[in-house]
């Protein structure tokens, strides 16, 4: 039986392209929240990585195992201390990190895990949300936060400065931050005052400090 | 170890018949091999002139890749597919197995025996002891998950393939394939144990014990030798299915097919007749099972579900049986499984996640219970698909899976 080689992909989710160009192929990569697998998959047969998938959702884990792919159904906060340290090349954290109950135990298993963390996040910065509260003076109604305050899955939401401000007390380099819109699309973005006043959502690459000063 | 496939003469010298007429006047239809070197047994005991029961489905291909071996549950057997040869039902997995069907034979090359101690071909106790020239009744050594593994490992030698694409199994039939990823780690590809569990929990021992002593409380039962007595203990098999049967499916699914309906009357009885539909349904399927099942079997196979505890055998650490494994691996729980529920599927999940393997676990949600891996459940074989094709991929088979759900 010949092998015909994958299907060729052309579309993915802008936003997921954006993270899939952060990892290199043929590395071996964990994607947390993986949803239905069209990250994952694109992974697995564009980059020739070695994937796997936690998914909470039944649906979900359902739409990659067909797909053929290794996705566990489980969670962020159960399910990562099972795995050895250093096993993957990347970890990624797509959406999540603002629902989970422990933000900071589940970026520390991602660095535990993983040689790279690839981390993205709705941005709680972005000017209009900031406008929306200073002259509604009510929390914000997004595209990216589009959950009223009283059924929102999103109990630690933070901007970009603020997840800086916890990369450095975890002493994480910072290795690529992407300021990106609404559609997931990256935007330009200097410095760090305006990514967080033009960015709707983040991406993060982050690596363990290496050279950290002696303490 | 690769070397042609022969009908007659497996590369290990053991003999092998292509079916049912040969030397053994009873013998059942499908293929038998007769290992000709002893089986060691995890008792002690070196078994010598073991047979196996065993069917194929679909052609060994060149490269001798695409091998699937199927493992059977407690009552199964080698008819996967075709029809049974003492009931004439269709097999336990013939709505999977065929051209263009899930386990697709003209892809890939299927493979089931009757487990080591079956009554359907392989040898078990009521099959003739040579040493005695009698049936082995409980003279049959004791035997456990890992030795029918082993008389398996010995068959896919005989069929001259290293390496099996897939093993699969559901229940007992899991825990074969557990055994197998753990005892011969580089001889399978991908492992899928449905509805298992890599331990027998202490409720399951309680109800296989209730089934043997229901077995060895009938006076035909004879202390085990009742096929020198020409005796068979049907009401103690009897009472050991219908009580297993329970096992094996839920309280919704009874509740719905049966309720408290009465069976053929309009007001019950004031008496000990099958008054309710379930009690009917109950006693046709204890006695229907005693046509096709050996009583001493029941007893050695139960036995040797609940000595399985993969863990035990590693170091009491469940991680160190596939410590370093290659092998991909799929499992899958059913939500209404109470016999083997989703907890059990978990602890091997978190064992494999420890060992970095790659695995997928899905639960799928069913009100069937129990033995909803042999039924008409869509998402699972949607699953079993899915992981089955992506694995094809890999190991270069076929070509990807379908993005598309």
């Amino acid at each position: 039986m010949p092998n015909s080689g994958p299907t060729v992909l052309t579309n993915i989710r802008v936003d997921l392209q954006l993270v899939a160009d952060l990892v290199e192929n043929n590395s071996r990569v964990l994607d947390i929240g993986c949803d239905d697998g069209q990250l994952l998959y694109h992974l697995v047969h564009e980059k020739q990585v070695d994937g796997r998938g936690i998914e909470i959702s039944h649906a979900g884990v359902s739409a990659c195992a067909k797909k053929g792919l290794s996705v566990i159904q489980g969670d962020a906060e159960t399910d990562l201390s099972d795995y050895p340290s250093g096993i993957f090349d990347y970890v990624i954290l797509s959406q999540t990190l603002q629902a989970v109950r422990e933000p900071r135990f589940v970026l520390e298993q991602l660095m535990r895990i993983g040689r790279y963390a690839i981390v993205s996040f709705p941005n709680f910065g972005h000017w209009r949300i900031r406008a929306h509260f200073a002259l509604k003076g009510v929390l914000p109604n997004t595209v990216t936060l589009p959950h009223p305050w009283y059924e929102t899955p999103n109990f630690h939401l933070c901007t970009i400065r603020d997840f800086f401000k916890l990369c450095e007390i975890m002493d994480l380099k910072i290795e690529k931050m992407i300021a990106v819109n609404a559609q997931g699309q990256a935007l330009y973005s200097p410095t760090l005052r305006w990514a967080n006043l033009i960015g709707e959502q983040a991406v993060f690459l982050l690596s363990p400090q290496v050279c950290s000063t002696p303490k | 170890m690769v070397q042609p496939l022969t009908q007659s003469q497996p590369p290990d010298g053991s003999s092998l018949s292509a079916d049912a007429s040969g030397d053994i006047p009873d013998a059942h239809p499908g293929k038998s091999l007769t290992l000709q070197t002893a089986l060691p047994l995890d008792c002690g005991i070196a078994m010598e002139a073991v047979t196996i029961a065993y069917q194929t489905y679909g052609c060994l291909n060149a490269e001798k890749n695409n091998a699937i071996l199927l493992c059977h549950a407690l009552t199964g057997d080698h008819f996967a597919a075709d029809p049974h040869p003492v009931t004439g039902k269709p097999g336990w997995w013939s709505n999977l197995i065929g051209p263009g069907k899930l386990l697709d034979t003209e892809k890939y090359f299927l493979i089931c025996s009757n487990v080591l101690g079956g009554c359907m071909g392989s040898t078990g106790p009521s099959e003739i002891n040579p040493e005695t020239g009698k049936s082995y009744g409980t003279d049959f050594p004791g035997i456990t998950i890992a030795d029918m593994v082993r008389a398996q490992a010995r068959l896919i030698d005989a069929l001259g393939i290293d390496q099996l694409f897939a093993v699969i199994g559901g229940s007992m039939g899991g825990m074969q394939v557990l055994q197998w990823a753990a005892s011969y780690p580089e001889r399978v590809f991908a492992a899928a144990a449905i509805a298992s569990a890599a331990r027998h929990s202490s409720q399951n021992i309680a109800f296989h014990e209730v089934g043997r002593q229901a077995i060895m409380a009938d006076p035909d039962w004879c202390d085990g030798n009742y096929a020198l007595e020409g005796k068979r203990p049907v009401r103690g098999l009897a009472v050991a299915r219908m009580t297993a049967h329970i096992t094996y499916l839920s309280e919704a699914a009874l509740h719905r097919k049966f309720g408290r309906r009465l069976q053929d009357r309009h007001d019950v009885t004031f008496g000990f007749d099958a008054d309710f539909q379930v009690e009917s349904y109950l006693r046709h399927q204890g006695f229907s099972f005693t046509d096709r099942f050996d009583a001493n079997s029941y007893l050695y196979i139960t036995r040797a579900m609940d000595y399985f505890d993969l863990a035990k055998d590693y170091g009491g650490v469940l991680a160190n049986a596939f410590y370093g494994t290659k092998t991909r691996f799929l499992l899958a729980s059913f939500t209404s499984d109470w016999l083997f529920p989703t907890s059990e599927s978990r602890a091997i999940v978190h064992a494999l996640n420890s060992v970095a393997a790659p695995v997928t676990f899905v639960e799928i949600e069913t009100d069937k219970g129990h033995d909803s891996f042999l039924l008409d459940e869509p998402e699972f074989h949607e699953t079993l698909e899915g992981f089955l094709a992506g694995s094809a991929y890999l190991k270069g088979l076929e070509i990807s899976p379908k993005m598309a759900d």
